[in-house]
Parts: structure tokens; sequence; C-alpha cells
């Protein structure tokens, strides 16, 4: 089911850089998101709704969406970066300011979540789906409590050739720094150091780094420990049936982020891509998408609770346990990154 | 015709040649030297690259630069270079082992089932590869089509493992590019006299040698060229080894990848790209030297 998936994302992609030189014409919206985070019905309802032909193109990390807007790839309308990137995007002169605060459904947004750290005057971003990063066990015949980090970089016996791991050091390190006990954007080389003997004691017990294939992989068994998000992990639990699949919140803490709907500078239709921004904050729009993904809601809870699927009120994945520290993934200077970078290629050399 | 060529035969020559000539300058030539120009040149920290001269992005290929600034030997991307050249070098093996004979089949079939056949051969190419490739783990995963019937017939009773390691990297690879070793091995397969191997069998040759001093020379055009394009497309190849391999191991276009995108290194992704393209020219150079070379003494 999830390949079949893949495969119509890649002819979606296919099609999308087809008709990209033609992204001029009137009526249209190119939206570049995650793979797998886009709810068919929403965009189908939206292009009903405004009579907007929407084209969706998906990527698979906060550093392939950079990449491609810093190779000067121009056609997209709204793209979904996480905070932290968000970031960069602003200093880097890389987004066109949105009126946000303007729109009719921005009073349905979370006073929290109103001019987050990273956008303080709402300026450029509005929410999309909140949630955070650890990893799921298959707790069927699993030994462990499944609410330590160490279970995922220390793995028992069991676990060899059964853990699958992200492939960016971007949502990787910061979880190994947070189990060791470091700071997070290290610049330090003897932390590093730990950071790569971590992670290439892993290595013995990993049958692939990826970050898009677990759910098929946790499903069919080809390995029953993997990197996941929060809601893409219940969707994975309740999609495939498979009540043993526990997303761990572990002791140690866990990285939470937050992704908004921001429009690239240059983008050939940003009047459509502020009316699809608008019609993403509309109450029951916001909770179809968190009912889709999975993911906690940056809406008032007031607005979307009556549209909501219960069941996200109880998940396990998304409710964190109070005790379990939740760190916001920043921006690491170019010294951080470059030390990141080189523990990741020693790691797959 | 609706307008009228160039009467002068060199301007319609250059005429003809056009397209071709813009087409590859535009969209090969001219991203290769922007490339070439990014890796002189200082990283920008969040992807690009800064103005200035550097050659930071070369020096990075063979040192490391220790804290107090020193150079120090660093193996790790010639480990990785090294890598990528010897599965390259093994996929051209293999495709040209299984190739060949394919090749050689096909041409001794009448015309009608010769068409056939070498349509079945070009049948995959109407299929994106990265689709091909998740085709693959349909085929090779857990539960996959090769592992359910023998769990049915009780014939494992654990994972064979077959994906996500270096026999289904092979076999991606191999898959992927064997139509083009078959192809061009057809082409000059056909072209053959066989007349020749008829001689050669009137006056007692052996078989093999009947292969190695007749055929393998008459048809050697056609293994330089399909060796070629394998051994190129092999050594560039970035889904096999990331989607079937299961990425615990990079491959040249898989650090040039990462350059691109997670390391936001682009003076050293175009460094790398430069790097592979040497190797890719002088490999390419070589074979064909030494090809000719031997088509000589034969």
């Amino acid at each position: 089911m999830f390949i079949k998936h893949h495969i119509k994302k890649a002819a979606t992609l296919a099609v999308a850089a087809l008709f990209s030189g033609s992204a001029l014409a009137e009526g249209e919206l190119f939206f570049y998101n995650w793979v797998d985070y886009t709810p068919p019905e929403l965009i189908k309802k939206f292009e009903d709704e405004t009579g907007i032909k929407v084209t969706v193109d998906t990527y698979d990390s906060n550093e392939t969406l950079l990449a491609k807007l810093k190779s000067g790839a121009t056609g997209y309308d709204v793209v979904v970066p996480s905070q932290n990137f968000v970031t960069i995007m602003i200093s880097e002169g890389m987004l066109e300011k949105i009126d946000v605060k303007g729109m009719s459904n921005y009073e349905n947004v979370d006073d929290r979540w109103k001019g987050p750290t990273w956008d303080p005057n709402q300026e450029y971003t509005a929410p999309w789906q909140m949630g955070s990063t650890s990893f799921s066990i298959n707790m069927e015949g699993y030994e462990g409590e499944g609410n330590s980090l160490g279970e995922f970089f220390e793995p028992s016996d069991s676990m060899k050739g059964k853990v699958q791991v992200f492939k960016t050091p971007d949502e990787v390190i910061p979880l190994a720094l947070m189990y060791l006990g470091l700071p997070q954007c290290n610049e330090n080389p003897a932390d590093m150091k730990q950071v790569q003997e971590l992670l290439l004691k892993q290595k013995e017990y990993v049958k692939t780094y990826n970050s898009e294939t677990m759910v098929a992989n946790l499903t069919n068994g080809e390995v029953l420990m993997s990197s996941h998000w929060d809601g893409y992990s219940m969707k994975n639990r309740l999609d495939s049936k498979m009540e043993t699949l526990k997303y761990v919140h572990p002791k140690e803490g866990i990285i939470g982020w937050f992704d908004s709907l921001v429009v690239p500078k240059g983008a050939p239709n940003k009047a459509n891509a502020e009316k699809f921004i608008n019609f993403m904050m509309d109450a029951k729009n916001g909770a179809e998408l968190s009912n889709f993904n999975r993911y906690a809601s940056p809406l008032k809870a007031s607005a979307v609770g009556e549209y909501l699927d219960p069941t996200l009120g109880t998940a396990p994945e998304i409710n964190i346990d109070p005790s379990v520290p939740v760190h916001f993934s920043e921006t690491c200077s170019a010294k951080a990154t470059k030390l990141y970078d080189r523990v990741w290629t020693k790691l797959l050399q | 015709m609706a307008f009228n060529l160039p009467s002068n035969p060199l301007a319609r020559r250059w005429f003809g040649l056009a397209p071709a000539v813009i087409t590859i300058f535009a969209f090969m030539v001219i991203p290769i030297m922007i490339l070439a120009v990014f890796s002189f040149m200082p990283a920008d920290p969040y992807g690009g690259v800064d103005k200035g001269f550097s050659t930071e992005a070369w020096i990075q290929l063979f040192f490391e630069r220790d804290l107090d600034d020193s150079l120090i030997f660093e193996p790790v991307y010639l480990q990785i270079i090294f890598r990528s050249i010897v599965l390259a070098v093994l996929a051209t093996m293999i495709t040209l082992a299984i190739g060949f004979p394919v090749a050689w089949y096909i041409v001794q079939q009448p015309a009608k089932k010769r068409e056939l056949l070498l349509f079945l051969v070009t049948i995959p190419f109407w299929t994106n590869l990265l689709i091909r490739a998740y085709a693959w783990i349909l085929i090779l995963g857990k539960n996959g089509m090769i592992e359910k019937p023998l769990y049915a017939l009780g014939l494992i009773d654990d994972s064979l493992e077959l994906m996500y390691g270096n026999l289904a990297i092979g076999l991606g690879l191999v898959y992927s590019y064997i139509p083009l070793m078959i192809l061009p091995i057809y082409a000059s397969l056909e072209k053959l006299d066989f007349n020749l191997v008829e001689a050669a069998h009137d006056l007692y040759a052996k078989r093999s040698s009947v292969i190695r001093k007749i055929v393998i020379p008459l048809c050697l055009p056609g293994i330089i060229a399909g060796s070629i394009l394998v051994f190129v497309l092999s050594l560039g190849d970035f889904i096999s080894p990331s989607i079937l391999g299961g990425g615990k191991k990079m491959m040249l276009s898989n650090l040039i990848q990462f350059q691109f995108s997670s390391a936001r290194n682009w003076p050293f992704g175009g460094a790398l790209t430069m790097l592979l393209l040497l190797l890719v020219g002088i490999g390419s150079f070589f074979y064909v030297r030494v090809s000719k070379k031997r088509e000589g003494i034969a």
C-alpha cells in the first residue's frame, strides 16, 4: 500500500517537473511538501472551492528543500519548512512577506503559536503541523520497556539488523546529543567524537538509513525499530493495524518541531498561495489536516475541537508525558554543521 | 520545404548540427562549467557559494584540517570513490558476461523472433528507474514475491534478507543497465559476417578460438560501447545504493548529493563532480585505447 503510494508520488513528481515550466499560467498552485504529508481530500476541496489547479511535489528533508530553493528552483508557491529552517530562509532573504495576520482565519490559530520565536511578527509563516521526532518499536516479543533513547542507540542483540534510522544528520544527531547529555548545536570536536562512536556502534544494528520507507518496513517486519515522527507513527499503527507499534517518548527527551507554510521568493502564484494558506487555517480544514496526518493541530482547541477525530485526544503518540523534556531544534552554526557532516560521512564511509 | 537551407555545404552541415550542439552546450557544458567554477569558491554556510577564490574544496578531497589548521591526510573520500569504482567495474563485468550470450542468442534467431526479443529487452526502459527500484523492494523484501511462496512451501522459516545489501545493489545495477550492454553488442554482432565463422570452422578452428579470434574482435566496438555505457552509469548510480542497498555505505553519487543537501558544501560537491567526470573520462579513454590495441593484434 505504501509502495503504491510512493509510486503515485513519484509520478506526481514527474508530472510536476514536466509542467513547472508553464507555472505562470493563472489559476495554478504549486505546493512542495514532505512525502505523505498532504491530504488529497483537502487539496481536492481547495480546488473545488477556488477553481485553482494544485500540483503537489514532495521532498524528504528540510535540507533537500533548502538546497532546491537555493539552487534557484522557482515555480513553487508554498513550501513547508520546519522552524529552524524558517530561520535560515528568512535570514537568507528567501521568503516573500505575506499578510498572515490580516487573513480571515488567523483568529483560529492558538495564541501560543501566534508570532512564534522564528517569526515574531508573523510576516512570513502560517502554522501547518507540529509534532516530535523520536523512534518507534514493534513491542511484540520485545523485552525492553520502550522508554529510553538507549534502546535506540545501543539496542539489544535481538535488534541486530532490525533498526532503521533517518538518513539525515539533522534528524539523528540532536537525539544522540540528548542521549549523551551533551549540548545541542555542538561545536566541540571531543563531544562529536562521542556521538560518532555511538552512531558507529549503532550501525551494527542498522538495516537501512532512510527517511521515507519506515512505514512499509515496520509493517512487513523488515525492521522492528525505526526513527519516526509522532503522528506518522500513529498513522502507521492505525493504517497497518499494528497495535504493538509503540512511539517512544524517551525519558532523556524528545525533539520537537513545528512546520509552517511559507511562500518562497519569486513564487509565480502568490495570490493563490495566500488563498491556500488562509484555507488551511480554517478550523474544519485544520482539523481534517490533523485527522489525516495524525499530528497535533496548531489551531485553537476550541476551534478545531468539534471536527477533530476523538482518537487524537487520547493517542499515546501525540500526547507527551509532561515529565519528558521537549527540545525544539535550532539553527546551528557553520562550524557545528561541518562537524555533524564529518561525523555522518565517517559513519557511511 | 518552408524555409531555405543555406547553400554552402559547410554552413549547411553546421545548420544541421546546431540543435544538437546547442542542446549539449546549454544543458551539459554550461552546467559543468558552473560546477567547475563553484568548486573554486568558498562555501556559503546555508548552501550555495560566496564570492571569492578558494581551493578548500580540492584540499578537502585528500586532507582534513586539524584544530591548529595543519593538514592531515584523510582517506575517507578516496575510500568512497574507490568503492564506487570497484562496484562499477563489477557491474560492467557481470552485465558483459550475461549480455554477450544474450545478444549472441538473439542474433541467431529468425528475423521475426529477433524483433520480438529486442523489443522485450527494451521494455524496462518504459518505466522510470525509481519506480523499478521500488518494484525490486516488493520482489526482494521481507514477505516479498520471492520469500512468500518459499514460506508457504515451508522451504524457509526465516527471512532470506535479500534486501538492503550488496546483493540488492548488484542486482539493481545489473538489471538497470543490462539492456545498454545487449543492444550495442547485438548491433555489432548483426553486422558480423557469419561466413567468417563458417570458414573458421571449416579450417578446424575450435569453438573457443572461433569466439576468441573471430567473433570478439569483430564485435569489439559493440562491447566497448556497451561497457562504457554500463560503467559510466553504474559509477554515477544513485538509486540502487540508497534505495536497494539501504544507504549504509555511501557511493560517489550519494556523497555528491549529500554535499549539496545536508552538508551544504556546494564547492566540495562541485569538486567531487569534476573528479567523477575525470574518472569517467580516463576510464573510457584507456578502455578504448587498450581495446583498440587488442583489435590491432587480432
